[in-house]
């Protein structure tokens, strides 16, 4: 079955607008295919980013008709009949070209946290981990990058001089994967409140609503790490370890000389 | 004309999935600055969508694994077609790749007593295969992504700077390998971002491309698979291997449409799901060739019992090697006995508790709910063969990953050889960090010889590069990117798909000159900022020169045998066997020799049974009177050089 739909869709950079399209669409098609029946068809530079076209590696998001989507796993069927589709590309993020955008913002903020760091005691091999441990890693692990939480989150969605101190739903389920992974020894509780920006957070779940993958990032990612943040602060071991200078139990400092890395070493 | 930014390196590798990032990773640790290169954004290569999961005789689950039974399966599953001393060393190496892996933060599925669980897959004898779930290739790229970052906070620690040793070049594109003499100098491209060129100068190359599915029309790959490492490495003087074996997985999605050829992962029928004809009769037991009988029920009850007791019982038929299950399914549908929308029917649902499904194929569950309204706890799927892997690829030294072109090196799926004419599953993951690693080693090490005697790139060169790349947006008449694919699509689809035929392969080398021609004319419109017709028009002539390299080995190879099934030579031959197909250009156009295979190791072919061997080898091999003046030319005509016999003697 072949009906013909119309497509409003942004095009251009920093300056554009929406332009009107009619274009085919058959039965079980995705959103996807019908940007590359416009491609194929009538617009063939139309810039659209999309990889695996099965929902796994978290490139095509967009927003269609207002809403944080994977383009390839939106079907036409999900529309009423008559409805117009409009699609644009991610607000939060500059725009590259027409669907296209600047997603450097998160690889800059990836890039702060310290990483996995196993006791240097041990070595590949030696792990033995429960698999209900690890479970509520693997959670956050099934993360697909596609950044429609950070999109979507109103700490940074238009508030530019926010990404500075804020790292996004993302990378603070990312800092909590590390906390909660049984072999990691780094601590970085602090920091995810101080440089990572977790206080923005008042809890929305806007970023949990539109994760394709599904994963509770504010129930078992964002309130857990604020719960261990709290404790942190209160855990009268720490606080002492601290006034006396103690190693143990120190805080890990955000990766050095990672954030807005300047031109010229410093050293 | 836009400016041409330059980089110079010591390493560059081209691919950013699970093989480039491995090898940048080792390269790195070895102290060289290196850059990764990549068509897509960072973590996102086309690794990202495997699924079952890397295969490593770890042992945990079946204690009798060894990684002489993964070499032993492994030769079975190609047919005794693969490289032996690749099979060997990825055998040996894949459990510490995949310990190391959880060293670095990957968090595979758990055995109970806390180890890396591993699950059953076709063509393994033992539970082999590191999962998670069924996104395992997602944990695998994260993990080395995440590894590259870590070493990129290491490198702003020392040197104040996170990229001073190992950079990232996302989105961008190389169309062109360039070299100083007979060496490697430096690889050209575009930045899909910006639309500026880069060159970038290294005396060493890693090329890391992955495969070439989207010459075909139904496939499991995703848009970076036109076969441009293939591409690259033949303008750049090295040879291809093996080019006719193309895995089509058993399983695709068929319905609808717009999904046709979407990946429906192995795991099923490994966790227990079977396949049933229009007719309920589950048709695979009538599938078990002769070589696999002694290994494979024969009644539904003793494969049932093997899923729980595989001591005692022998393997269900839907677990054979996935060369076999597509054919079967090929042919179920062609007599008749196919699903309503041209599949079989592949069922989980009767077999396992939903839940039990929900958590052990969470993707496979969303993906048939989101993309096809069918739940698969409840109702059988509709799956058939899809175009999924090349086993040919850059004819590699298996030790350093060395190609014939020094200074350039392969590893991962474009690189052949390891997998002989039929791949396991996955043997792919592990292959790619195994043979990843391996290239940076081997890259490392070259550039240690070389010293400073560092090769130059020629300015002329770089023009003639850079003026190639614009060509498509400079013309003023010409065809359309978009229709040219699908008809290279249609043509590999239907002539040099699953099942061959002499005349029709004929016939596609005919259809792909008169294609190649046309492509020479192409045109795109726009500028050359994110500019999707023009990346597309300058993938063609890379799709073009593959598919005519697996069309004529196709032609060539006058057997059948895994990956490659001809209809009018249906037979496997021991004396192919013994022969590689080699691809190389002359003057510009695709051309072929025959090599011989390195022959087993003795204490390698004390692995198999003499029965068993018999299926397989030449009499005279069997009696051990190989190779002295043995000939290789099964119907008497083209021999391989006496030249590129001896180079293969001296590497083994
Ligand atoms: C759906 C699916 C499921 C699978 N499941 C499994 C499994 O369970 N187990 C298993 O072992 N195998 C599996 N495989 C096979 C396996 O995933 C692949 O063979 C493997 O990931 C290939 O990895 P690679 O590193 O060689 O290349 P890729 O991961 O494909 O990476 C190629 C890289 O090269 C880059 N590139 C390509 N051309 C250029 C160019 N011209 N310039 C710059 N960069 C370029 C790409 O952008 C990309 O970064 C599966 C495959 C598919 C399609
Ligand atoms: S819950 Fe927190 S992180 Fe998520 S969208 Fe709301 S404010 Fe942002
Ligand atoms: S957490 Fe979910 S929404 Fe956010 S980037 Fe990952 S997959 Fe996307
Ligand atoms: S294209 Fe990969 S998630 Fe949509």
């Amino acid at each position: 079955m072949t009906t013909k739909r119309t497509f409003r869709v942004w095009r251009g950079s920093g300056e554009g607008e929406l332009v009107h399209y009619e274009v085919e669409v058959n039965e079980g098609e995705v959103v996807l295919d019908v940007l590359h029946r416009l491609q194929a068809t009538q617009v063939p530079d139309l810039a659209v980013r999309w990889n695996c076209k099965a929902g796994k590696c978290g490139s095509c998001s967009v927003e269609i008709n207002g809403r944080p989507r994977l383009s390839c796993m939106t079907r036409m069927s999900t529309f009423e009949p008559e409805e117009p589709i409009t699609i644009t590309p991610m607000r939060t993020f500059p725009v590259i070209r027409d669907l296209v955008c600047d997603v450097s913002f998160n690889y800059q903020k990836a890039r702060e946290i310290p990483s996995f760091t196993p006791d240097p005691g041990t070595e590949p091999g030696d792990f033995r981990m429960a698999q209900a441990d690890v479970e509520r890693s693997q959670e956050f692990r099934k993360c697909i990058e596609c950044f429609l939480c950070q999109n979507v989150c109103h700490v940074i969605r238009d508030h530019e001089e926010n990404k500075e101190h804020f790292s996004g739903p993302r990378y603070l389920i990312r800092v909590t994967e590390l906390e909660m992974h049984p072999e990691d020894t780094a601590d970085r509780r602090t920091i995810s409140q101080e440089e990572f920006g977790l206080g923005y957070c008042n809890i929305t779940k806007c970023c949990t609503e539109v994760c394709p993958e599904h994963i509770k990032i504010t129930d078992n990612g964002l309130i857990p790490l604020k719960e261990r943040v709290a404790d942190r602060k209160y855990d009268p071991l720490v606080w002492l370890g601290s006034k006396i200078g103690l190693r143990k139990g120190a805080d890990t400092p955000i990766a050095p000389n990672t954030r807005k890395p300047s031109s010229a070493p410093e050293q | 004309m836009s400016e041409i930014t330059r980089h110079s390196y010591d390493v560059v590798v081209i691919g950013a999935g699970g093989a480039g990032l491995r090898a940048a990773i080792e390269a790195r640790q070895q102290g060289k600055k290196t850059a990764i290169i990549s068509k897509s954004l960072f973590g996102k290569a086309h690794t990202v969508m495997a699924e079952g999961g890397a295969a490593a005789a770890l042992g945990n689950v079946n204690s009798d694994d060894h990684w002489q039974v993964h070499f032993r399966d492994t030769i079975r599953g190609g047919k005794f077609l693969n490289d032996p001393r690749m099979a060997e060393l990825h055998a040996q190496e894949a459990p510490q790749r995949i310990l190391e892996l959880e060293y670095w933060g990957a968090l595979f599925d758990r055995t109970k007593d806390g180890r890396i669980s591993q699950r059953n897959f076709g063509g393994h004898e033992y539970p082999r295969l590191a999962h998670v779930g069924d996104r395992t290739g997602l944990e695998l790229i994260r993990t080395l992504q995440q590894r590259v970052v870590q070493l990129q906070q290491a490198d702003a620690a020392e040197f104040g700077h996170p990229e001073s040793m190992l950079k990232v070049y996302a989105e961008t594109t190389i169309t062109e390998l360039l070299k100083d003499g007979d060496r490697i100098a430096g690889a050209f491209g575009y930045i899909r971002e910006t639309g500026d060129f880069v060159l970038f100068e290294a005396p060493a190359v890693i090329l890391a491309t992955g495969g070439i599915g989207k010459s075909f029309k139904v496939t499991s790959n995703s848009w970076e698979y036109t076969g441009d490492g293939h591409a690259l490495a033949l303008r750049a003087g090295a040879t291809l291997l093996n080019m006719e074996f193309v895995q089509f997985h058993p399983t695709g999605m068929v319905w609808p449409p717009s999904v046709k050829g979407i990946l429906v992962t192995e795991s099923v029928r490994g966790d227990g799901g079977v396949l049933r004809n229009s007719e309920g009769e589950r048709f695979m037991f009538r599938y078990v060739p002769d070589v696999f009988r002694s290994q494979y029920a024969e009644t539904e009850e003793e494969a049932d019992g093997w899923y729980t007791a595989p001591a005692e019982h022998r393997r269900p038929p839907e677990l054979l090697p996935r060369d076999e299950v597509a054919r079967a399914i090929n042919t179920e549908v062609k007599e008749g006995r196919g699903s309503p929308h041209g599949g079989v029917f592949l069922d989980v649902s009767t077999r396992l508790p939903a839940e039990e499904i929900t958590r052990r194929l969470p993707s496979m569950y969303h993906q048939f709910r989101e993309l096809a309204d069918v739940d698969i706890t409840a109702e059988p799927m509709e799956v058939g063969p899809t175009c999924h892997y090349v086993m040919g690829g850059i004819e590699v030294d298996a030790d350093t990953g060395a190609a014939l072109v020094p200074g350039l090196f392969a590893a991962g799926e474009v690189a052949g050889g390891m997998h002989g004419s039929n791949r396991l599953g996955g043997n792919s993951l592990s292959d790619l960090l195994v043979f990843g690693r391996r290239c940076g080693l081997g890259a490392a090490a070259y550039l240690d010889e070389l010293g400073d005697a560092r090769p130059a790139v020629a300015e002329a060169e770089i023009r003639r590069a850079q003026e190639e790349v614009r060509a498509p947006l400079e013309r003023k008449t010409g065809e359309d990117p978009y229709a040219l694919h699908q008809e290279i699509q249609q043509t590999m689809n239907d002539l040099v798909g699953i099942i061959r035929r002499g005349p029709e392969i004929e016939q596609a080398l005919e259809s792909l000159d008169k294609l190649r021609e046309r492509a020479a004319g192409v045109r795109a419109e726009g500028g050359t900022i994110y500019n999707p017709g023009w990346h597309l028009a300058l993938d063609l002539p890379n799709m073009l020169l593959v598919s005519e390299a697996i069309a004529r080995a196709a032609l060539e190879r006058t057997e059948s045998r895994g990956g490659h099934t001809r209809d009018d030579y249906p037979a496997m031959s021991p004396e192919w066997r013994r022969i590689n197909l080699v691809t190389y250009l002359r003057e510009g156009r695709v051309d072929q020799r025959r090599q011989p295979l390195a022959p087993l190791r003795p204490d390698l072919m004390e692995l198999f049974e003499r029965e068993e061997l018999a299926k397989y080898l030449t009499d005279e091999e069997l009696s051990g009177t190989e190779r002295t003046g043995a000939s290789v030319d099964p119907d008497g005509h083209g021999g391989p050089t006496e030249e590129a016999a001896s180079a293969k003697e001296d590497e083994s």
